[in-house]
């Protein structure tokens, strides 16, 4: 008989019983109280318009700041929007309008010549780094390359100033130091977000395109001629 | 320990040590699970070690040939396999096709079928870009301090420019590959060269424009025939030692012809370049577009 019950297992367990002054009861009903409360956090349709555009500004000029200061952090990576890129690209593009206005001569390139080469060259620069391996997401990497072109934007905005100062060759050589100290600051400040997410053995080839982009955008910058 | 009775008993181990045991000098390929089971079948039918070393040897390397399956191109992991370099790779290949060496075919030493589409494809874009800005730059210097002259960005250019060099590093490839292919059918060749590597050496072949285009940037016109003689006997004789080897054996006319015809093409883009985009250091004419007709059209040379 002993035996018998060792050999099944599980024997002991045939005899258990519930007492009956434990209480099998309880409410298992999930508490509804605050729910209402909740949704107004989650849902931003009843939020005043003033509310959702300063958010967004808000995001844009916290990342203006990142790319000021440029340091290896993830902030500009994580949250990725093209806003910020977007109004750079169109005050840039404005900026370098206004050329002569002779229509035989070219004071500097057409409105859509600089959307063409700061989108089109983001997205091939993006596709280069992809295509080396690279961990960064494709609207990522537009968004850092679009960041970026803070500097050289300014640098046009000073521009602009010198030149309505005078044209010959002392405010060429201003504006000749400042273009050059803002691509420099461009090309640092992206490689500063872009570097990590490449392998060591392949970071040159990734970083010459965005050199080789913003050396492009510069040159449209120094080379601005306006209308006499 | 071993009780052949129990059937939870793990048997695998013991054969192979048994196996291992009969044939100690057998060579045993440890990369993938796929090998095993070659190796295995090989060893159950007896072969001698002598055998079994050569069939090893040619199992790897269909093996390892065989990893590079050939993926649609229309996938991202074909273009991506051609990205496949490093920077110390690219460092060499544009040495190789700024220093020619004779004996040393481009396609054989550097590329080693692995072409890449990254030198090729960024050397190109440089060297739009450079003509441009050098061709903007030379004009400003050549028309400097003259009253009437007005300077412009001319953006138009970049467009021609790219134009230009583009269809040379992508449409001379695709010629010369088909025809190089249509030669093979008639003429057994032991050398063939695939679309890519074609493309790879006309690219990085133009590599040595980079700096020569710079140079014109210095109104002197004897510098800039030095420079254009310098760098096309540089790029044009890579390009000959590359496809020597692959026309060799054809008929003397067809060898001729080709040769020719790589050299001639590169002679025309590097001079059709330096003419329209490098003004020459003459009278400024009243408006622009006479000034486009007297450099197109260089009788006054």
């Amino acid at each position: 008989q002993a035996s018998a019950d060792a050999n099944r297992p599980f024997a002991g367990l045939s005899d258990v019983s519930i007492s009956e002054d434990i209480p099998v009861e309880g409410d298992i009903s999930v508490p509804v109280g605050p729910s209402a409360r909740r949704d107004d956090e989650f849902s931003t349709l009843d939020e005043p318009v003033k509310e959702t555009v300063l958010r967004d500004l808000r995001a844009v000029g916290k990342k203006f700041v990142h790319v000021l200061y440029p340091k290896r952090s993830t902030a500009l990576l994580r949250d990725w929007d093209l806003w910020g890129p977007l109004l750079l690209c169109v005050t840039l593009a404005l900026l370098l309008q206004g050329g002569a206005a002779d229509s035989d001569y070219q004071g500097g390139p057409q409105f859509a010549e600089v959307f063409v080469i700061v989108w089109f060259g983001s997205i091939i620069i993006t596709i280069n780094s992809k295509l080396l391996g690279g961990t960064i997401s494709f609207f990522q990497s537009l968004c850092v390359l679009g960041y970026c072109i803070l500097p050289l934007t300014v640098a046009m905005a000073v521009c602009r100033i010198v030149l309505v100062a005078g044209s010959g060759s002392v405010s060429f050589a201003v504006r000749l130091v400042v273009v050059t100290a803002s691509f420099g600051w461009s090309t640092f400040a992206s490689t500063a977000f872009l570097a990590d997410s490449q392998p060591a053995n392949r970071k040159a080839l990734v970083v010459y395109p965005v050199f080789l982009f913003y050396f492009v955008i510069g040159w449209m910058v120094l080379t601005f001629s306006p209308s006499q | 320990m071993a009780s052949t009775n129990d059937p939870f008993q793990f048997q695998e181990f013991e054969e192979a040590g048994n196996l291992l045991e009969a044939n100690r000098n057998a060579t045993t390929i440890s990369i993938e699970d796929d090998d095993i089971i070659p190796e295995k079948q090989r060893q159950a039918a007896g072969f001698s070690p002598d055998d079994e070393d050569a069939l090893a040897s040619d199992d790897k390397t269909e093996l390892l040939s065989g990893l590079k399956k050939s993926v649609p191109f229309w996938t991202f992991e074909y273009y991506q396999r051609l990205f496949d370099v490093e920077t110390h790779h690219v460092k060499e290949r544009i040495i190789g096709s700024v220093l020619p060496w004779p004996g040393k075919n481009f396609i054989h030493v550097y590329l080693r079928k692995t072409p890449d589409l990254y030198g090729p494809f960024w050397i190109c874009t440089t060297l739009v870009f450079a003509i441009a800005i050098s061709g903007n730059i030379s004009n400003f210097l050549v028309h400097l301090g003259k009253p009437n002259y007005k300077y412009t960005p001319e953006f138009q250019k970049v467009t021609i420019a790219a134009t230009a060099i583009f269809s040379y590093a992508w449409l001379v490839p695709l010629a010369l590959w088909g025809f190089l292919l249509w030669r093979n059918n008639k003429i057994i060749n032991l050398v063939s060269y695939s679309f890519m590597e074609i493309v790879c050496v006309y690219g990085y072949s133009l590599a040595i424009y980079i700096p020569a285009v710079v140079l014109w940037i210095l109104p002197y016109e004897w510098l800039r025939w030095c420079t254009i003689v310098v760098a096309l006997c540089l790029s044009g004789s890579v390009l000959v030692m590359t496809f020597w080897p692959a026309v060799r054996e054809d008929h003397p006319k067809v060898i001729i012809a080709i040769m020719s015809a790589i050299v001639v093409l590169n002679v025309l883009l590097a001079v059709g370049c330096k003419t329209y985009f490098f003004s020459k250091p003459q009278a400024l004419p009243a408006d622009k577009s006479a000034a486009i007709e007297v450099t197109k059209a260089p009788s006054t040379t």
